[in-house]
């Protein structure tokens, strides 16, 4: 009852898998036979992906992971953006002086949720210490994104969005092609006012040049580029990139049955990013290091089979996942569930269960056989309840009683029923001992 | 190997936690205590009410009760508390003063260290039911 966080990996990713470890071990970038095995597996595992993703091969950037991922590419555009920043912030010799003088009001800007995971959020954070504004959105009740709210965020300085799929903890389904039309629709309006904008205005002698040299007058053409954590959705939405209409898109392996520690960026052709990390060629220079070459294998299997099994898994796992909440909605008094009804992951469930603490409820499941996981800040190493269960509004009160469980391909009904056998029960005992009667 | 049957906390936390020792169902009848004492807050994640009973000659507890909202640690140094002050008919206030949150963490045999602060409320608690019981005289 915990997919959300680990699943186990397919048997069939297994296999695919099991050639390249001893068998054929080879170095991608060697020049002989091995080597040569090496990289077309890789290269292959490459388009099979791309395939999936609607995107060319070119755009897959291997990583060791959705946090790797969701770094390179904020820090990926973002890294570029500094370097021009302070190319053209550093004090010239007399020609360029006005130049600069403009470029001290530019302050680039990117927008984000409160409620993505920490790998977007703490990046962030770092943005902002690096002297980037970020907007945090709201998310709602409901933990959907409004479009309109983007766009009322959006401004010529604006490099980056970055907006999770389907959120970890409530599994609310952003409304991504939305999102990516409001930004494209932006772009084209700043292609339009580009030749007016205040970066390219004439200006008189002395300025010309810094304005030739200057990458930024285009900034409202290409800018901002749209960024989604998409680690939860495999299985359950369309990760078509083109339908989506995203410039770049974080995928992991081991949500979706495959291998830990691998990872993907996808990156439309023509985005320059900065690498995270310096060495060797590989993955086109954005990604050094010797490939990984069987987690690499399986996660194109895995995603592979993600794909194939999407409409039938999800559909079976929406009824169950609608059975269970009702049940726990209606069997345990003063539970509430937390995200929208509808709009989630077919495999998410979260309550908020008052009176009863998170950590207690997890470790009492665990006991009987279950596990699940909560936004208790007695469970975090922080000690801080869940920002998401915050972030759509509910008190710290509710996210110290949340409890998430997320289905997985071996879930049944038969144990949602177990779990309802034991939780009211459980929860009946916490309470009975609980000084605590919150009010709904 | 990683021993994986090993639980998050000790044994004897467990224990605690799984079953309580001490702890008032329902409200207090009236007359029931002479006292009561509360710490934390829903903010935090943890509440813990205590109440004492206590005996005016020899000043000893007669009776102590708690109830507990938090997370397995909490609950577990409140049971144990219980079990602490009630041990040999009741423990003399003074005595129980004297508890300190690393006697309640050696009762349990250890408590992670990011807990030890957060969670240990069971004596702080019982302080100010102390507290409110001298006022009340």
């Amino acid at each position: 009852m915990d997919h959300a966080a680990a699943a186990p990996m397919d048997k069939r990713v297994k296999k695919a898998m099991e050639p390249y470890w001893t068998e054929n071990f080879g170095n991608p970038n060697a020049l002989y036979k091995e080597g040569l095995i090496a990289r077309s597996a890789v290269e292959t595992a490459r388009e099979d992906i791309a395939k999936v993703l609607g995107a060319r091969a070119k755009e897959i950037i291997f990583t060791n992971g959705g946090t790797e991922s969701d770094n390179l590419a904020i820090f990926g555009i973002t890294g570029g953006m500094k370097q021009n920043f302070s190319r053209f912030t550093l004090p010239r010799s007399g020609a360029g002086s006005d130049a600069t003088q403009n470029f001290a009001s530019f302050r680039p800007h990117v927008i984000t949720t409160k409620f993505e995971h920490h790998a977007v959020l703490n990046s962030c954070k770092r943005l902002e210490k690096e002297g980037f504004e970020v907007a945090y959105l709201d998310v709602g009740k409901e933990g959907v994104v409004n479009p309109e709210d983007v766009k009322r965020a959006l401004r010529p300085e604006t490099i980056l969005v970055s907006i999770m799929y389907a959120n970890n903890e409530i599994g609310t389904v952003q409304p991504i092609r939305e999102i990516a039309k409001v930004i494209r629709d932006f772009r084209k309006q700043g292609a339009a006012k580009q030749n007016f904008s205040r970066f390219t205005l004439p200006r008189s002698g002395a300025g010309s040049d810094a304005s030739q040299n200057f990458a930024l007058p285009r900034l409202s053409a290409v800018f901002p580029y749209f960024h989604t954590d998409a680690c939860q959705a495999p299985g359950y939405l369309d990760i078509n990139v083109e339908r989506l209409g995203v410039d770049l898109m974080t995928i992991n392996g081991s949500k979706i049955y495959g291998p830990k520690g691998i990872g993907l960026l996808y990156a439309k052709n023509g985005i320059k990013l900065e690498p995270l990390l310096y060495g060797g060629e590989q993955e086109r220079k954005l990604r050094p290091g010797t490939e990984n070459v069987p987690a690499i294998v399986g996660l194109a299997e895995a995603l592979k089979i993600a794909e194939q099994e999407r409409e039938k898994e999800s559909a079976r796992l929406v009824k169950l996942r609608d059975y269970f909440i009702n049940r726990l909605l209606g069997e345990i008094p003063k539970t509430v569930l937390n995200g929208h009804p509808t709009q989630r992951l077919p495999n998410n469930i979260n309550v908020s269960i008052l009176d009863a603490e998170g950590e207690s409820i997890v470790l009492y499941l665990d006991e009987a056989g279950v596990a699940c996981s909560t936004g208790s800040a007695c469970a975090s190493e922080s000690l801080e309840p869940s920002h998401v269960i915050l972030a759509i509004g509910k008190p710290r009160a509710y996210a110290h009683g949340a409890a998430r469980f997320s289905l997985g391909r071996a879930t049944t009904k038969k144990d949602i029923d177990y779990v309802m056998k034991v939780l009211p029960d459980i929860i009946k005992k916490l309470r009975m001992f609980s000084p605590v009667n919150i009010k709904i | 190997m990683a021993d994986v049957d090993k639980w998050v906390y000790s044994s004897v936390v467990k224990d605690h936690f799984m079953r309580p020792r001490g702890f008032l169902l329902g409200e207090p009848k009236e007359g029931e205590f002479d006292s009561y004492g509360e710490v934390g807050s829903l903010a935090c994640g943890d509440i813990i009410k205590v109440w004492i009973k206590v005996d005016k000659e020899t000043d000893k507890i007669k009776d102590f009760k708690w109830q507990t909202w938090g997370c397995a640690t909490a609950i577990a140094s409140a049971s144990a508390f219980a079990e602490m002050v009630m041990k040999n008919d009741g423990m003399k206030i003074e005595e129980a003063m004297n508890i300190k949150p690393k006697d309640i963490a050696d009762y349990l045999n250890g408590l992670p260290a990011r807990k030890f602060h957060c969670s240990i409320l069971a004596d702080k608690a019982f302080k100010k039911a102390v507290e409110n019981y001298r006022n009340k005289k």
